[in-house]
């Protein structure tokens, strides 16, 4: 175990494993990753935590994220200021949180989050269109739209207050056969 | 510091411990992790010394440094263990380009090599490396020479590539080993050794699938019955975060608006189930045909057995005869399962359940083709076994011949005669080597036939559709026969017989776990290298089942079934009488009562001796027979304690929404308790009463019972982004600026056809 790295101290290095589902090397390679974004503007010592901040135009040019149609809101949901700008903690706790290990509830929660959009803590159904939209790209008509989140509302909503709080939508997708393996990125 | 302060202190620890342990499955910003790591520790550390005052503080304090010391070599440990996994980049890479399912197909994969990695381990380290080190070389003994009619062609390459000649005579097989009690310096107990390798290795493979099935059943998806949320799955799960690559990205939009869509039609269509009869006749018609291929094919290998088993007393024989069983086999592995596909067209399922009943078909044919593959070897073992009392008997009189000759030659009966020449000494049939040396042809033959399919199938095919497409009349791209697609479900099927057959063939030729071993990293490369360049994303994914536990249960139900010839060869078939390490014994495991009588002190014998008495055997399995009803029970009545909680949500629901309506509640217990209450239009008008209406508790908190329970505080913690900057209270912001408009339809041009796969 070469300790030549500078970037970190041992203690830093020491929490983030305590904090994320990381290992010691996969750190590391996630601050080259973070400088590799912005070069000029993160600095390869951070040992005293700088508090830098990367854009959200340039995050969602990794190639983990640039197909994914929700990029923008994952990436939001992660950043303190809610605009999308990450630092390195925000940022690893992004890709902790959606790694393989990362267990379900912890998954749950995020999903919610992210398909949130306008950020009540419900998902009603603006959100549903909006996400409907991405997801099809606008391909379905108008009625189709309406029809499709008609009836996930419905499918879903227990306390049938026509939207999706947290209890609902947990109940919902922890039944989901699909949602681990597809709510995953490895980096 | 009181008794009292000490204990609620050492709780306080304990707490803050336990903190430490679980702080990554908390969903709360980093930074305040960062901050609450820091502080837990800070007061552990100041604390704990201050726990160990007063009598055994130096026994606390050795224990926690001890502890800490631990946490730390395991954590180094993981560290190694994560750097050591290979081919990270080269799945990420098929992930990015195919998604989850086909990588799921490569990450089995990899488990398998570790696995085999594992057996390989074990066999080389404790059964070869010392035979090979401190055991006898070649040519010394009978077993290990090639006999002297076989020399001239010992070396012949033909020879070699049917494991005869040299290979036959080395330490692949079981020949070889010589019943030497204990060999070398280190007085190394080899028959004992490859005894327990064997059984070892079926070891191993049980506790390492079983482990593996637990750890993903903690993930697995629940028990959502089909239907059930079709439109949110849809919704919420249908994207897959791996994908990284445009094209792959753009089939998986014009696949989910395609599965919208069905589903839509579905919906507003009210599914006439036409004619029921006409497709009950279909559906066993087609299981019918399908039993008839199975039995075809099962009867087509024993027959073929049975050929080979001539041919073997034959010499002349032409290259195909000489393989015909492992072509045969290898071939029926490849066109049956087409057949069935086609077959199943007539049965018109939905295309899970389609996907299931192959996968079944499938299993049930590699499965006879197997067991009449086995049944007919050992046709062939007791024929030999019935040859050796013969060749015994014809040794013993060459032996007494050859010293009559040499007494006679050296006019002197008292010299005593050099041992005879061991390549000339009359061998028995060697039944283990022969039954490792056909599970090593079909091993063999089975990669040759997959990798030629890969090359054929998949390759070939790829180039005649993108070099031939410039000069063809109709778009070979978009139509027939277009790129091949990943078959996951044929591919996984594959793997998991293979490997039945490595832990069948393991025993009787300990060399075929080096050759999976070698297989399987050259298989992962080539077949990395073919899905990139010659395959084309899926258009519709179906899963098997809801984890991967199916593909493991598989595993485990081979397993099983690989286990029982083996065990039934070391309980009950005798030993061939001159080769192998436990030749001169009645049965194979009468090694480990020589071991215990001979190695072990007296009382350990007594002690085995007790153990094995039916008297305390059958107690046992009494005991566990009961622990399996206990347990049955238990988990029976959790499914029912489920059923009601859920039945009580459902009700709570139906009644919130009939309440928002303003209608009669259509549950019959509320509309029965309502009946029983007094009439009012009956009763004296009462004085009004201030309307107290309690206030609505907000939403959120009318969590249903179950949901809160999982060790997140929903109203504290899942407040993760900063309040919406732009909200005043619950007010929705106005729709934000669009982005850029819906884009041109997915892959412009190409419609259903795909593009040419990723390069």
């Amino acid at each position: 175990m070469g300790n030549k790295q500078t970037t970190f101290t041992d203690e830093q290095l020491e929490a983030y494993q305590d904090c994320t589902f990381f290992t010691r090397k996969e750190v590391l390679s996630l601050h080259s990753r973070f400088r590799e974004l912005a070069p000029h503007l993160v600095p390869l010592d951070y040992t005293n935590n700088p508090d830098i901040r990367v854009p959200l135009t340039l995050i969602v040019t990794m190639p983990e994220l640039k197909e994914n149609p929700f990029r923008d809101r994952i990436v939001e949901t992660f950043s303190e200021d809610g605009q999308g700008n990450l630092s390195f903690n925000d940022f690893v706790d992004m890709f902790s949180a959606l790694c393989e290990t990362s267990p379900r509830e912890l998954k749950n929660i995020y999903a919610f989050k992210i398909y949130d959009y306008n950020r009540d803590n419900f998902i009603c159904k603006e959100d549903l269109t909006k996400t409907l939209n991405k997801l099809t790209k606008g391909e379905l008509t108008p009625e189709e739209v309406t029809l499709v989140c008609d009836k996930a509302i419905e499918e879903a909503d227990l306390d049938g207050d026509s939207k999706l709080s947290f209890a609902d939508f947990e109940n919902m997708i922890s039944k989901a056969p699909d949602f681990l393996s597809n709510f995953h990125i490895r980096i | 510091m009181s008794e009292g302060e000490m204990a609620q202190l050492m709780e306080e620890v304990e707490e803050k411990k336990k903190l430490i342990a679980i702080i990554r499955n908390k969903p709360w910003r980093m930074k305040r992790r960062l901050v609450l790591l820091r502080e837990a520790q800070q007061f552990v550390d100041k604390f704990e010394g201050a726990l160990g005052k007063g009598k055994g503080r130096k026994w606390y304090a050795y224990k926690v440094m001890m502890t800490k010391k631990w946490i730390k070599f395991q954590r180094d440990f993981e560290n190694f263990r994560t750097a050591c996994i290979p081919w990270e980049r080269k799945i990420k890479e098929v992930e990015s380009h195919f998604g989850s399912s086909v990588a799921s197909y490569f990450i089995f994969l990899r488990w398998m090599y570790g696995m085999n990695l594992v057996l390989f381990g074990f066999t080389f380290g404790l059964v070869v490396i010392p035979e090979v080190l401190m055991g006898l070389p070649y040519g010394s003994i009978p077993r290990k020479t090639v006999p002297r009619p076989e020399q001239p062609t010992a070396q012949d390459y033909s020879v070699l590539m049917d494991f005869n000649g040299y290979c036959k005579y080395s330490v692949l097989f079981y020949g070889y080993y010589n019943d030497q009690r204990t060999i070398g310096l280190l007085k190394f107990r080899l028959p004992l050794s490859y005894l327990m390798v064997g059984i070892g290795t079926f070891g191993y493979s049980l506790m390492v699938v079983i482990r593996t099935m637990a750890k993903n059943a903690d993930v697995g998806g629940g028990d959502g019955e089909e239907g059930e949320f079709t439109f949110a799955w849809k919704m919420f799960t249908s994207w897959d975060y791996l994908i990284g690559n445009a094209e792959t990205a753009d089939n998986k939009y014009a696949s989910i608006t395609t599965s919208f869509k069905e589903s839509i039609v579905d919906e507003q269509e009210n599914q006439k189930d036409e004619n029921i009869h006409l497709r009950r006749f279909l559906r066993v018609l087609a299981n019918f045909l399908i039993t008839c291929s199975l039995g075809g094919s099962g009867y087509l290998i024993y027959f073929v057995v049975k050929r080979s088993q001539e041919f073997a007393t034959r010499d002349d024989l032409s290259w195909y005869e000489k393989n015909e069983l492992e072509i045969i086999m290898s071939l029926l592995g490849l066109v049956c399962p087409p057949l069935f596909e086609t077959i199943a067209e007539l049965e018109d399922y939905h295309p899970r359940i389609a996907l299931k009943w192959q996968l079944g078909r499938i299993f049930a044919l590699f499965l006879g083709n197997l067991y009449t593959f086995l049944f007919a070897l050992f046709d062939e073992v007791n024929t030999k076994l019935l040859e050796e009392e013969g060749i015994k008997n014809a040794s013993i009189w060459a032996l007494k011949e050859y010293y009559a000759n040499y007494s006679m030659m050296m006019n002197d009966s008292e010299a005593t005669p050099p041992p005879m020449d061991p390549s000339d000494v009359i061998r028995g049939p060697c039944w283990e080597t022969a039954v490792g040396i056909e599970f090593v042809k079909l091993t063999v033959s089975d990669i040759q036939v997959t990798y030629l399919t890969i090359l054929i199938g998949d390759f070939a095919r790829a180039v005649i559709v993108r070099f031939l497409n410039y000069c063809w009349c109709w778009d070979l791209e978009a139509g027939f026969p277009s790129y091949g697609e990943f078959d996951i479900s044929g591919n996984v099927l594959g793997l998991v017989f293979n490997q039945g057959m490595i832990w069948m063939g393991a025993f009787f030729a300990p060399g075929l776990v080096g050759i999976n071993v070698l297989r399987l990293l050259s298989s992962m490369y080539y077949q990395c290298w073919a899905v990139m360049a010659t395959n084309v994303p899926h258009e519709r994914v179906f899963k098997a089942s809801k984890s991967n536990n199916f593909y493991m249960g598989l595993l485990l139900l081979i397993l099983f079934l690989s286990l029982l010839p083996v065990v039934y060869t070391i309980m009950t078939l005798p030993p061939s009488f001159d080769c192998g390490p436990f030749s001169g014994k009645t049965k194979m495991f009468d090694v480990i009562m020589e071991t215990i009588d001979l190695d072990l002190p007296a009382f350990m014998g007594t002690l085995f001796s007790y153990a094995a008495n039916p008297g305390l055997i059958i107690p046992a399995v009494l005991l566990m027979v009961l622990a399996i009803y206990y347990l049955n029970s238990v988990s029976e009545a959790y499914q029912n304690s489920n059923m009601e909680l859920k039945k009580k949500m459902q009700m709570a629901r139906d009644e919130e929404k009939n309440r928002r309506n303003n209608t009669d509640s259509t549950n019959q217990v509320m509309k029965d308790l309502e009946d029983l209450l007094p009439n009012r239009s009956l009763a004296p008008p009462a004085p009004p009463e201030p309307e107290k209406k309690p206030e609505p508790e907000a939403k959120p908190t009318k969590t249903k019972p179950g949901a809160a329970g999982k060790g997140v505080n929903l109203q504290k913690d899942v407040a993760l982004a900063t309040p919406n900057p732009n909200a005043r209270g619950p007010v929705r912001q106005p729709p934000g600026p669009r982005g850029p408009g819906p884009g041109p339809g997915p892959g412009q041009g190409r419609g259903r056809g795909r593009g040419p796969p990723p390069r």
